[in-house]
């Protein structure tokens, strides 16, 4: 483990234990975090697989529909037809908050609730494919816009989860042993220091008592 | 109030005129970049664009992506599914997770 250059005073060890407190704290918030992320991104992604196959079915019937509607009518009629809307989507989006990601959540109205109401066109010059082939289509708006919903939710979320998971790594792997080991540092230095102000002591205690009683002196003598 | 877009090659999208969609032609990538661009910027909350269109702007969506708003989800265009909507999928679950495990079981 390499080694961050660190003082070795009691104030630095003190101020590591807290970095280290704070950092274990921290990095137990972040792994619930990523769990709950993880499980609520389960939940959605199943949901936005199904709806996708499901639209992507539709939308193919849709646009099977709309070929035969061109094959039976010209473009310029169809153009007609098509040009002033009758129906439209009145969308309004919130945001929910999903363990701090703002996922968007939509709300729509659209504007005839009557859905036999939503040709823009008479029925005269028109065939019955373009009738059913927008029928198709306004039938599929309501899991379009929940597909949408729930795939920007899925992308903001993978997006969170990989930024926690590497908080989570780099405060597991990197930065609480990296402080652990400055702590132990820090307590074997001042521990050392401790004995050998202790080893000077003891000995300074005995030159001085050496020069008062002269010990080796008497010892010699006898 | 926000409005949706749908972009891609004419014979795709114009059907979504129909139910109140807001009809984006775009033929080549340049063309769907600077309106792709437009979009993004305008109160639009959701842009569907068709994989065909979507494969040359890839850069572009990706980009986008990390904004809230809007959504930018591909659809298939008429010349048939591609598979690259999935695909998109896909790569949030693999982004998140580390593997594909959704996918992979069938």
């Amino acid at each position: 483990m390499a080694q961050i250059q660190t003082n070795p005073t009691r104030m630095e060890l003190t101020r590591l234990k807290r970095k280290l407190q704070t950092a274990k704290r921290g990095h137990k918030l972040l792994k619930d975090k990523r769990d709950e992320l993880m499980r609520q991104f389960l939940i959605l992604i199943r949901e936005n697989k199904e709806l996708r196959e499901r639209v992507e079915k539709s939308i193919e019937g849709c646009n099977r529909n709309f070929v035969l509607a061109r094959a039976s009518m010209s473009r310029e009629a169809i153009n007609i037809a098509l040009m002033a809307p009758k129906q439209e989507v009145y969308l309004e989006a919130d945001t929910e908050n999903i363990m701090s990601v703002e996922i968007p959540k939509f709300r729509f109205t659209t504007r005839t609730s009557d859905p036999s109401d939503i040709y823009p066109y008479g029925y005269a010059f028109t065939s019955s494919d373009l009738d059913s082939a927008v029928k198709s289509i306004a039938d599929i708006l309501p899991d379009m816009l929940r597909l949408a919903e729930c795939e920007k939710a899925c992308q903001l979320m993978a997006e969170e989860i990989e930024k926690t998971r590497r908080r989570v790594n780099a405060l597991e792997h990197v930065m609480i042993p990296q402080t652990e080991e400055s702590i132990r540092y820090i307590s074997m230095k001042l521990n050392e220091n401790e004995r050998s102000s202790q080893v000077r002591l003891m000995k300074v205690k005995d030159m001085m008592l050496e020069e008062a009683h002269h010990y080796k002196e008497k010892n010699g003598l006898e | 109030m926000y409005k949706i877009a749908v972009m891609g090659d004419r014979d795709s999208i114009y059907g979504f005129a129909a139910v109140g969609l807001e009809p984006v032609i775009a033929n080549n990538a340049e063309e769907g970049s600077r309106k792709l661009r437009e979009l993004v910027n305008g109160d639009y909350a959701v842009i569907y664009i068709t994989e065909a269109l979507a494969s040359e702007l890839e850069r572009e969506i990706v980009h986008y992506s990390e904004r809230p708003l809007p959504a930018i989800i591909l659809i298939p265009g008429v010349s048939g599914n591609t598979g690259k909507g999935l695909s998109s999928v896909k790569r949030s679950v693999e982004r998140a997770i580390g593997s594909d495990i959704i996918f992979g079981e069938e």
